[in-house]
């Protein structure tokens, strides 16, 4: 494995070298390295670019790794990656993207997943976009999530974008059935002219069904973001959508949050909070003795932790 | 040893010029100092000038002998200043833990920081971990900010109304805090209060009202004098 692989691997997976279980490494474009359980398969789709990972049911303590490296700079591609959990399994996916741009091309990456996840299911997804190198061509990445929960399933859906993307727009859509919960952790990191923009549609359709959609960003220099949520409270259920973004030099962030109850039982929450590091975060971190950019690097860190 | 020499400090309200503290000097060099005196006295302002978070007006302020009126935040706490904060503040994904290592200066154990803890009554396991966020409560998020001025260890530390909020840890607990800090660093501790207990404790007690050092003494000297002919309200003194 050569070193831009490793590091790009470690940056989106926590990778040091393959992985146990099974996995599927795509890299430029083609199959890198697969491997499959006896209880999850992956298989090549033969229609267009992609895969499908198919959980049996009662699949427990398993996990998938599924990680893109992107090394070819110009490189463009959409990729199609369908899960099918089955019943009653609890497993964790790993998925995520790296580009390294050595060159002046812009490379691009559009990882459209979809989710069905069995009844009584729990699944944590993370996802984590990263990009490097030291050409001039963009790096982009635009990433689509659709997730059905079925009856009794949990999904926890973690994504991070720190560092290195110039363009991302990202969409998520989900449908809650009953008793199903998704909570979806966001953490975005902008800077320089990087443009951001997210987009999360939750359609909260069965009795009890719930999601907490929480997203925590850092806008720096000249970056912008724009950050979009909706729920749909379609029957007795409990939707929660918190935007808090800190915003630094020049740059611009937009939220747009919508609620929409269609049922007398539906109860949603929205909060959102836009500002700058607060003045007395500073002062405390300089009264232990950090300098005013020490003190700022540090509340940034935390806050994305 | 902290001396302030003919300290001001104004601001301007609506246009017109407001004096908060009025030509203050002292020199603190004793074990325990409080400071007390009327809400809206100037008390918490002071503190802020001494930690370097307001600038005076006018005088000068040095410790150890060395001008400190034109340095930092940062620089003062370097030199040996800190500051325990009224209104403890909180960040989001910041631990506490981290905190008391910013605190120390220096990565340390999980054991050298829970003993931090241990000593203003928390159990050191159900926070070492926790972010010190709004989910903390008042006094626990106080008893944090007295642990992270005591693991700084400097020759000067200053603490505004720290027994606010402690209500389920005794005064008693909060006086050893003092003893031991002393007993450790060998440096002065201003403590801003309202409480006999706590004043009862001081080797010199200034008191500050309208901006103005009104008094300065031993607390033999200073205490009796308080509520007869103090700064108080005259309606209120009289009721009590």
């Amino acid at each position: 494995m050569d070193k831009i692989t490793k590091d790009l691997l470690e940056q989106v997976a926590g990778l040091h070298e393959i992985p146990t279980g099974a996995y599927n490494i795509r890299k430029d474009g083609e199959l890198y390295g697969r491997n499959v359980s006896a209880n999850i398969d992956i298989v090549t789709k033969t229609d267009k670019p992609g895969i499908d990972i198919i959980v049996k049911d009662n699949t427990v303590n398993e996990s998938v790794h599924i990680p893109v490296i992107i090394a070819q700079s110009g490189l463009k591609e959409s990729v199609y990656n369908d899960f099918f959990i089955g019943e009653n399994c609890d497993v964790t996916i790993i998925a995520g993207c790296g580009i390294h741009n050595g060159g002046k091309d812009a490379s691009e990456h559009s990882g459209i997943h979809s989710f069905d996840v069995g009844k009584n299911s729990k699944v944590k997804y993370v996802e984590k976009h990263y990009g490097q190198g030291e050409g001039t061509g963009e790096r982009i990445m635009n990433p689509k999530t659709n997730i059905l929960l079925r009856e009794g399933s949990y999904m926890e859906m973690d994504t991070v974008q720190i560092e290195g993307i110039d363009s991302t727009k990202r969409e998520t859509t989900a449908r809650i059935l009953d008793d199903a919960k998704l909570i979806i952790k966001e953490k975005i990191m902008t800077h320089d002219k990087q443009y951001a923009e997210t987009n999360f549609s939750v359609d909260l359709d069965g009795e009890n069904s719930s999601t907490d959609v929480v997203s925590r960003s850092v806008a720096k220099d000249e970056s912008t973001q724009l950050f979009k949520s909706e729920i749909n409270g379609n029957g007795v259920c409990h939707g929660h959508s918190e935007c808090d973004a800190i915003i630094m030099d020049n740059a611009s962030v937009k939220a747009v949050p919508a609620l929409t109850a269609n049922n007398v039982e539906a109860s949603l929450v929205h909060e959102a909070a836009i500002g700058k590091i607060a003045g007395e975060q500073l002062i405390k971190l300089m009264t232990l003795g950090l300098s005013e950019e020490e003190a700022e690097k540090e509340i940034v860190a935390g806050f994305l932790k | 040893m902290l001396e302030l020499k003919n300290v001001s400090y104004e601001v301007n309200d609506e246009n017109v010029n407001k004096e908060i503290i009025k030509n203050i000097s002292f020199t603190i060099d004793e074990r325990f100092v409080a400071i007390t005196g009327p809400n809206g006295g100037g008390k918490s302002t002071l503190a802020k000038i001494i930690a370097g978070i307001l600038t005076p007006t006018e005088g000068r302020i040095f410790l150890d002998g060395k001008d400190i009126t034109d340095l930092s935040i940062t620089e003062r706490a370097k030199n040996g200043i800190s500051f325990a904060f009224q209104q403890p503040v909180r960040f989001k994904g910041i631990t506490v833990k981290d905190l008391i290592t910013f605190a120390v200066g220096h990565s340390i154990t999980t054991t050298e920081a829970c003993s931090y803890l241990s000593e203003v009554g928390l159990c050191a396991k159900d926070y070492i971990n926790r972010e010190l966020n709004a989910s903390l409560s008042g006094g626990e998020a106080k008893r944090i900010e007295i642990a992270m001025t005591m693991a700084r260890g400097t020759s000067l530390s200053i603490f505004d109304e720290p027994e606010a909020g402690i209500d389920l840890w005794s005064f008693q607990s909060l006086i050893k805090v003092f003893e031991m800090m002393h007993e450790k660093s060998g440096g002065s501790i201003i403590i801003i209060s309202h409480q006999e207990r706590i004043l009862n404790i001081a080797d010199k007690v200034i008191v500050l009202a309208n901006g103005e050092l009104v008094n300065i003494g031993s607390k033999d000297e200073v205490l009796p004098g308080l509520l007869v002919d103090g700064p108080g309200c005259e309606k209120l003194v009289s009721k009590m």
